[in-house]
C-alpha cells in the first residue's frame, strides 16, 4: 500500500504549521513530517510573536494559544562595558484593542499550533526525518524519502519548511551552502523567575511584558545584538552574532552570553533566576540579496528555509507564517483549477510573496547586512563614545554645557574621524530608512 | 498469545525545576515523555510476540487525555492495540488505587481475549515506587516475576514461561505458569525504530478511551483519592545542609603537587583512612 | 504514593483511626536473608526501627522467613535471630518452611501477610532491595494498605501516632512526606545505605517466636530452576564499598575510565559512574550511582568529571569525604564536596594515583 497526498509539508515550525493548517483547511490531504520528538521540541525557546501574521491564519488564536505576556514596553539599550544609554517606549495605547505582540515559549506555542493543524485534518508524523526529495526522470519533485523503512511517500507538491540551513534544498541543488556572512548564530537561555519578581523588577502589571533590545560592547566587537524578553514566569535572554564574526572573533557563543549576563546593568535583572534551558540556533540574515529560488516543479520553499528573516527588526516567525500561508493558498487554488504543480504555475506564490510585506521589508533593508559588515565600529567605538557623552553631560562638575559638548564632539572626531563618523551615520540611515 | 503492556506518561523530570526562592515547582514547558523504563517492557513484549510469530500486544495507560500521545508512540513501534483509561475520578490515585484501576481494565481486556502476560516497567521516574506491577499481579493473582533481565522461553502449549530475574546477590532462573506479570529490568534490549507504515497506522488509529464504568469499576471509593490509603502531607525542598568544598590551590601548581597536597590533607583529617587504605590496598 | 498530589492534608479526611486497626501495635522490620546471609539493610532498618519504637513506646519486632533441608541453613537462621536481637529487636518472628528456602513472591507474600494478620504490627519496614520491593508491593496490596517506597527519613507524627515517611519526588529535586492515616500496618521501604548501621549489642536479650509455614511445594506455581550467584558474574559491589572512585561525562571518552580503574586499583576501591556514562555504555549499568542507581556511603568518594546534579548527589552525599575534580569552578558538585580541585580530571586522576601509590609505599616502609 503506497501512501499518496495532495501535499507534503516538511517541518513543523511556524512556516510548516501555517502551510499545513491552511492546506488542510482548504480541503487538501496533507502529510506533515517533523524530525523532532514533538513539534517544537527542536525549537529555540522564548520569542516574540507578531499577531498579525497569525491572525490571518487563525483569527481567534488568542482564545487558546499559549501566549506569555503582551508587550507594553520596548527598551533599546546601547551598552559599553560599564554602562548603557537607552530609550524606552511605553504606551497605554498598546492595551487598547487586541495586542499586537506577545512573548511566547516556542516549544509550547509550536505544540499548540500543531494541535490546530491536526484538528484541521492534516496527518502529522514526528520523529521522522526527511532525507531526500524524490524526483521523477524529468527532475520534478514527486515526494519525499524518510529515515524509516518503507519510508517513501508521494505527493503532488512538497512544501519545504525545514528551517534555516535546509539540507534538503542543498542536496536537491536548489541553493548552495549558507555563507557565514549570511547567517547569524544566536544563543538563548530561559531563566526562571517568579511572576511577582518579574513584574516588580520590570515595572509591569500581571499581564504585561517588556522587551529590551541591546547592542554595543556586549557583542565584543562582533556584528550582532542582544535581547531580553519577559515571559510569564521566566526571562528569555540571548545574543546573536554573524557566524563570520564568531569565526574572526574567536569568542565562543556561550561565553558571550555569560559575559552579557554579567554586565553590571543586566546582572541585577537576572538575580536569583535559575537557568532552565540553553540553546543555540542559526538565523539566516543575509536578507533580500540572499533569498534563493523559492519554487520549482513540484516544490515550494517557505520560512527560514528560504532565508525570509528581517534581521533589523528581529522578525522571522511572522515572515515564516505568512510565506507558509501564501504558498498554501497558491497550492489550493492551483489544485481547484486542476493545474499541475509546476514551476510555471507555482510562480504565483513568488508573485504573492513579492506583493506582501515579506519581500517589501526585506527589500527595504537589503543593504543593512553589507553596511554592518563594513562598519564594525558601530558595535564598539560608538557605544563607548555615546556612554562617555552621556556621562559628560550628566556629571555636574562646574564645566559649562557648551564646553562639554565640544569635548564630546572632539572625542568622536579623534576616535573615528569626522568624515568617517558622518559617513557611518549616512550609510546606516540609508540602510535603515 | 495476548500481551498487555502498562505504560505511563510522565513529566520529563530532568526538566522540572524548583523555584529557588519560593520553593514551588515550575512546570512551564516541561514536556511529557513515556516513562523510559516502560519502553523496555514494550520492546520485550513486541519481541515475544514476534518470536512466537503471532499474537497481540495491547498497551494500556491510565492518565489524562494527553497520555494518548504515549499510546500513539507505542502503536508506532508496532503495538497492535491501545487503551487509555481516563476519568476525573482517577485523579490523585496512589499505587494501590492505580494498580486496582489497571487490574480492572486488564480484566476487561481479558474478557475480549484472555491475557497471557502483563508487562510493566521496573518503575516510573515520577512515582518511582516499583509497586504498581506487584500490585496488579497480586490483585489478579498472576505469577509475579519482577526485575526480569531475560525471557529464556515462552511455551504457549504448556502455558509456561522461563525467565532470568535479578535477585539480591545473583540471578534467579524461574519457571512459572502463565498468566504472569513481568516487570522488566532496564537496559536489557534496544528499542526498535518503527516503520513508516506503522507511523501512519499510529497517527490514524482511533484510541479506545475507557472511563471508570467502561473499565468495569463499580465502586468509586476504590479509585482516586478515596481509594488511596497514602496521603502526601507535605512537599518541600531539601535543606541545603552542605558547606561548599575547600578548594585546593591549583594556580601555578602541577597536577602532581595538587595530588600530593590532597593526599596529605586526607590523611591528616583521618588516620583511619590511612589504615583503611593500607588494609584495602594491601 | 503519588507524586502528582502536591496538596497538603486533604480536607475532610478523618484522623482518628478506624477501631478495627486499634489493635495494631509495634514496629516490625522484615529481615531479608538469602541462603542464610542477611542483607545489611535489615540491620540498618532495625537501628531506625528502634528509634521509632522508642518514640511510640512500642515493641520492635524482626521477621525472618526461611527454611530448607540443610543444617547449615538452620544454624544461619538461628544466628540471624540472635543478631537481630543484638541490633535492637525485642521480638523475632521466625517462620520456617520448605517452600521458603528460596525467595519467591508467592510464598513470601503469603507467609508475611499471615504473620501480620496474626500479630498486627502498626509499622512494617522492608529494605528497598529487589527482594524487598517485590515483596512489599504484593504484601501491601494483599493487606490493602499504604506503602511508601524508598524513604530517606522516617519519623512519628506525635499528633496521630502515625508514620511520617519522607522520600524524594520529582526527580529528586523535592522531598515529600507521606502518611498512611487510616490503614494499618503502615508500610515503608528504605534503600540500603540510607540509614546508618547501628552498633550491635551482643548482650541484649529478646524473645524468638517460632512458627511453621505449612504450604507445600506442590502448591507453589513458580519453580526456581537455578541460582547464579553474583561472584560468578563479577558485578560491582558499590553500596558497601568503603572507597569509590567515580567518573562522569567529564572524563571525556570511555578509554579515560582506565585512569579511574588504575586509581581504584591502588586504593582497593570500586569504580562508580554517573548515569550518562552508563547510558553511553562506557561502563556496566550496576556501577551507576544516584537516584536511579545505587545509594552509596563510602568513607571516601572521589568524583571526577561529575557535575553533581541532584539525581547524582542524592546517591552519594552520605559519603564521609567527597573529593571533586572538575574543570568548571561553578560546577554544583563543589557546593557540597569536602575538597575541590578545579582542573582537568584526565591529568589530575593519574597524578592522584601516583601520589597515593608513593604515599602508601612510604607508610608501609615506615611501619
Ligand atoms: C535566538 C532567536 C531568536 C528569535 N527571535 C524571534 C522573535 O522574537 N520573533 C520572531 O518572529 N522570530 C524570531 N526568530 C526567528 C524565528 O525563530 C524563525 O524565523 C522561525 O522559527 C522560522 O520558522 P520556520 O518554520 O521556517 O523554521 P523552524 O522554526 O526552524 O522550523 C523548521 C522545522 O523543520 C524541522 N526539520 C528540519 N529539517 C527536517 C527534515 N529533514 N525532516 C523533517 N523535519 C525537519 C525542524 O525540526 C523544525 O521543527 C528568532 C530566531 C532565533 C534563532
Ligand atoms: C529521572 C532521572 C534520574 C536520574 N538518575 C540519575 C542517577 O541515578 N545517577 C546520575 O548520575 N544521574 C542521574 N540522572 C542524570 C542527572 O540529572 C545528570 O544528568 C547526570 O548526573 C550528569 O552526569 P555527569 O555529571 O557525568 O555529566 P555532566 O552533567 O555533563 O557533567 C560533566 C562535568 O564534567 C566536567 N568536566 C568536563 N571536562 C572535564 C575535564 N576534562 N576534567 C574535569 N571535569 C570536566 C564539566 O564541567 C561537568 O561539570 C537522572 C536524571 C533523571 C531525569
Ligand atoms: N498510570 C499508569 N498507567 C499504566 N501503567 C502504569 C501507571 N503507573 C504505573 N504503571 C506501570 O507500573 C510500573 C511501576 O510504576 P511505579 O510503581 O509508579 O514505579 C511502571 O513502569 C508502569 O509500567
Amino acid at each position: 500500500m503506497s501512501e499518496y497526498f495532495d501535499a507534503i509539508v516538511v517541518g513543523a515550525g511556524p512556516a510548516g504549521n501555517a502551510a499545513a493548517y491552511t492546506l488542510a483547511k482548504g480541503g487538501l490531504s496533507v502529510l506533515q513530517i517533523e524530525r523532532g520528538e514533538t513539534p517544537g521540541s527542536k525549537n529555540v525557546q522564548g520569542a516574540i510573536l507578531y499577531s498579525d501574521a497569525l491572525e490571518r491564519i487563525i483569527p481567534d488564536f488568542r482564545e487558546d494559544a499559549p501566549l506569555e505576556r503582551p508587550i507594553l514596553e520596548q527598551r533599546l539599550w546601547v551598552l559599553d562595558d560599564a554602562s548603557y544609554i537607552g530609550s524606552t517606549y511605553r504606551s497605554e495605547e498598546f492595551k487598547k484593542g487586541p495586542p499586537n505582540r506577545y512573548t511566547i515559549i516556542r516549544a509550547e506555542f509550536d505544540r499548540w499550533f500543531s494541535s490546530k493543524v491536526q484538528e484541521a485534518g492534516a496527518l502529522v508524523i514526528c520523529e521522522t526525518t526527511v532525507t531526500q526529495l524524490l524526483r521523477d526522470p524529468a527532475g520534478k519533485v514527486v515526494g519525499v524519502r524518510t529515515d524509516r523503512t518503507d519510508g517513501d511517500i508521494h505527493a503532488d507538491v512538497v512544501v519545504l519548511a525545514d528551517g534555516v540551513n535546509s539540507l534538503l534544498a542543498q542536496r536537491a541543488g536548489f541553493h548552495g551552502e549558507l555563507q557565514p556572512k549570511d547567517v547569524a548564530l544566536a544563543v538563548k537561555e530561559v531563566l526562571f523567575l517568579s511572576p511577582q519578581v518579574i513584574e516588580d523588577r520590570f515595572n509591569v502589571g500581571e499581564d504585561e511584558g517588556v522587551v529590551i533590545e541591546m547592542m554595543g560592547k556586549i557583542t565584543q566587537g562582533m556584528i550582532g545584538t542582544g535581547f531580553l524578553y519577559t515571559n510569564r514566569e521566566s526571562l528569555t535572554i540571548g545574543v546573536g552574532c554573524m557566524v563570520s564574526s564568531f569565526k574572526e572573533g574567536g569568542i565562543p557563543p556561550y561565553q558571550l552570553l555569560e559575559d552579557m549576563k554579567n554586565h553590571p546593568a543586566i546582572r541585577p535583572l537576572l538575580r536569583d533566576s535559575e537557568a532552565k534551558e540553553y540553546a543555540a540556533h542559526l538565523i539566516p540574515e543575509g536578507g533580500y540579496k540572499s533569498v534563493p529560488q523559492l519554487y520549482g516543479d513540484g516544490w515550494v520553499m517557505v520560512g527560514d528555509a528560504a532565508g525570509l528573516v528581517n534581521a533589523v527588526h528581529r522578525e522571522g516567525s511572522n515572515l515564516a507564517m505568512t510565506s507558509g500561508r501564501l504558498a498554501a493558498e497558491t497550492i489550493i487554488e492551483l489544485k481547484s483549477e486542476s493545474c499541475p504543480m509546476d514551476a510555471r504555475y507555482l510562480t504565483e506564490y513568488k508573485r504573492r510573496l513579492d506583493g506582501s510585506f515579506v519581500m517589501a521589508d526585506l527589500k527595504k533593508y537589503k543593504d543593512v547586512p553589507d553596511t554592518l559588515h563594513a562598519r564594525p565600529q558601530l558595535f564598539t567605538t560608538y557605544p563607548e563614545l555615546m556612554s562617555r557623552a552621556a556621562m559628560h553631560m550628566l556629571h555636574v562638575d562646574g564645566t559649562d554645557k557648551k564646553s562639554k559638548q565640544r569635548q564630546i564632539f572632539r572625542e568622536f572626531r579623534e576616535q573615528r574621524g569626522l568624515l568617517g563618523a558622518a559617513s557611518d551615520a549616512y550609510k546606516m540611515w540609508r540602510a535603515l530608512r | 498469545m495476548h500481551i498487555v503492556v502498562c505504560i505511563k506518561q510522565v513529566p520529563d523530570s530532568a526538566q522540572i525545576r524548583i523555584h529557588p526562592v519560593t520553593n514551588t515547582i515550575m512546570r512551564q514547558g516541561v514536556p511529557a515523555i513515556v516513562n523510559p523504563y516502560d519502553m523496555f517492557a514494550l520492546e520485550e513484549a513486541l519481541r515475544v510476540r514476534d518470536r512466537l510469530g503471532g499474537g497481540k500486544v495491547t498497551v494500556l495507560t491510565m492518565g489524562p487525555p494527553t497520555a494518548e500521545a504515549a499510546l500513539r508512540k507505542s502503536l508506532s513501534l508496532g503495538a497492535d492495540d491501545a487503551v487509555l483509561l481516563t476519568d476525573r475520578l482517577f485523579a490523585g490515585s496512589d499505587t494501590l488505587a492505580t494498580s486496582f484501576a489497571l487490574s480492572q481494565a486488564i480484566l476487561r481486556l481479558s474478557e475480549q481475549e484472555p491475557v497471557d502476560i502483563v508487562f510493566t516497567g521496573k518503575q516510573t521516574i515520577d512515582g518511582d515506587t516499583a509497586q504498581v506491577g506487584p500490585g496488579i499481579a497480586t490483585r489478579l493473582n498472576l505469577n509475579l516475576l519482577t526485575y526480569v533481565a531475560k525471557i529464556e522461553k515462552v511455551d504457549p502449549e504448556a502455558g509456561s514461561i522461563r525467565v532470568h530475574r535479578r535477585a539480591e546477590g545473583g540471578v534467579q532462573v524461574l519457571e512459572a505458569p502463565m498468566p504472569c506479570l513481568i516487570t522488566l529490568l532496564e537496559g536489557v534490549n534496544t528499542l526498535r525504530h518503527g516503520s513508516m507504515p506503522d507511523m501512519f497506522r499510529a497517527a490514524r488509529t482511533q484510541i479506545t478511551r475507557w472511563g471508570r464504568e467502561d473499565a468495569g469499576i463499580d465502586d468509586p471509593t476504590r479509585i482516586g483519592l478515596k481509594g488511596s490509603p497514602t496521603v502526601v502531607t507535605k512537599v518541600f525542598a531539601p535543606k541545603p545542609t552542605a558547606e561548599p568544598a575547600t578548594q585546593l590551590e591549583v594556580a601555578g601548581r602541577s597536577p602532581a603537587d595538587v595530588a600530593a597536597d590532597l593526599v596529605e590533607r586526607l590523611f591528616d583529617d583521618s588516620g583511619d583512612l590511612e589504615r583503611l587504605l593500607l588494609r584495602q590496598a594491601g | 504514593m503519588n507524586a502528582n498530589t502536591e496538596n497538603a492534608r486533604p480536607k475532610g479526611r478523618r484522623f482518628q483511626l478506624d477501631p478495627k486497626f486499634e489493635a495494631y501495635k509495634g514496629v516490625w522490620v522484615f529481615v531479608e536473608q538469602e541462603r542464610g546471609e542477611v542483607h545489611p539493610v535489615s540491620w540498618e532498618l532495625l537501628g531506625e526501627g528502634r528509634k521509632l519504637a522508642d518514640q511510640l513506646g512500642a515493641v520492635l519486632g524482626a521477621v525472618i522467613l526461611g527454611g530448607g533441608e540443610e543444617e547449615a541453613l538452620a544454624d544461619a537462621l538461628e544466628k540471624a535471630c540472635e543478631e537481630a536481637i543484638g541490633f535492637g529487636a525485642d521480638l523475632v518472628y521466625l517462620a520456617t518452611g520448605e517452600v521458603l528456602a528460596d525467595y519467591r513472591n508467592e510464598t513470601y507474600t503469603s507467609a508475611l501477610t499471615d504473620l501480620v494478620n496474626t500479630h498486627k504490627p502498626e509499622i512494617l519496614m522492608l529494605g528497598a532491595t529487589t527482594l524487598g520491593r517485590d515483596l512489599a508491593g504484593s504484601v501491601a496490596t494483599t493487606l490493602g494498605t499504604g506503602l511508601t517506597a524508598d524513604c530517606t527519613e522516617l519519623d512519628i507524627d506525635p499528633e496521630t501516632r502515625s508514620l511520617m515517611a519522607t522520600r524524594p519526588t520529582f526527580g529528586g529535586s523535592l522531598l515529600c512526606t507521606i502518611q498512611t492515616l487510616n490503614y494499618r500496618p503502615q508500610m515503608a521501604t528504605v534503600r540500603p545505605r540510607v540509614m546508618a548501621m547501628p552498633a550491635v549489642d551482643p548482650a541484649r536479650s529478646g524473645e524468638i517466636v517460632r512458627s511453621g509455614f505449612g504450604m507445600s511445594e506442590d502448591d507453589v506455581l513458580a519453580k526456581v530452576l537455578e541460582f547464579i550467584p553474583d561472584e560468578a558474574r563479577e558485578g560491582a559491589q558499590l553500596p558497601y564499598a568503603e572507597i569509590i572512585v567515580s567518573g562522569g561525562l567529564g572524563m571525556g571518552k570511555p578509554e579515560n575510565f582506565k585512569l579511574l580503574f588504575d586509581l581504584a586499583g591502588v586504593l582497593g576501591a570500586e569504580v562508580g559512574a554517573s548515569r550518562p556514562v552508563i547510558q553511553a555504555g562506557w561502563v556496566e549499568a550496576d556501577r551507576q550511582v544516584g537516584q536511579t542507581g545505587k545509594t552509596v556511603r563510602p568513607r571516601l568518594y572521589i568524583a571526577a568529571g561529575i557535575s553533581g546534579a541532584v539525581q547524582h548527589r542524592v546517591g552519594m552525599e552520605g559519603s564521609d569525604v567527597i573529593v571533586a575534580i572538575n574543570s568548571d569552578p561553578q560546577a554544583p558538585i563543589f557546593d557540597f564536596a569536602t575538597y575541590g580541585i578545579v582542573g582537568d580530571a584526565v591529568q589530575i586522576v593519574p597524578a592522584l594515583t601516583e601520589a597515593f601509590r608513593k604515599r602508601l609505599a612510604v607508610t608501609r616502609a615506615a611501619s
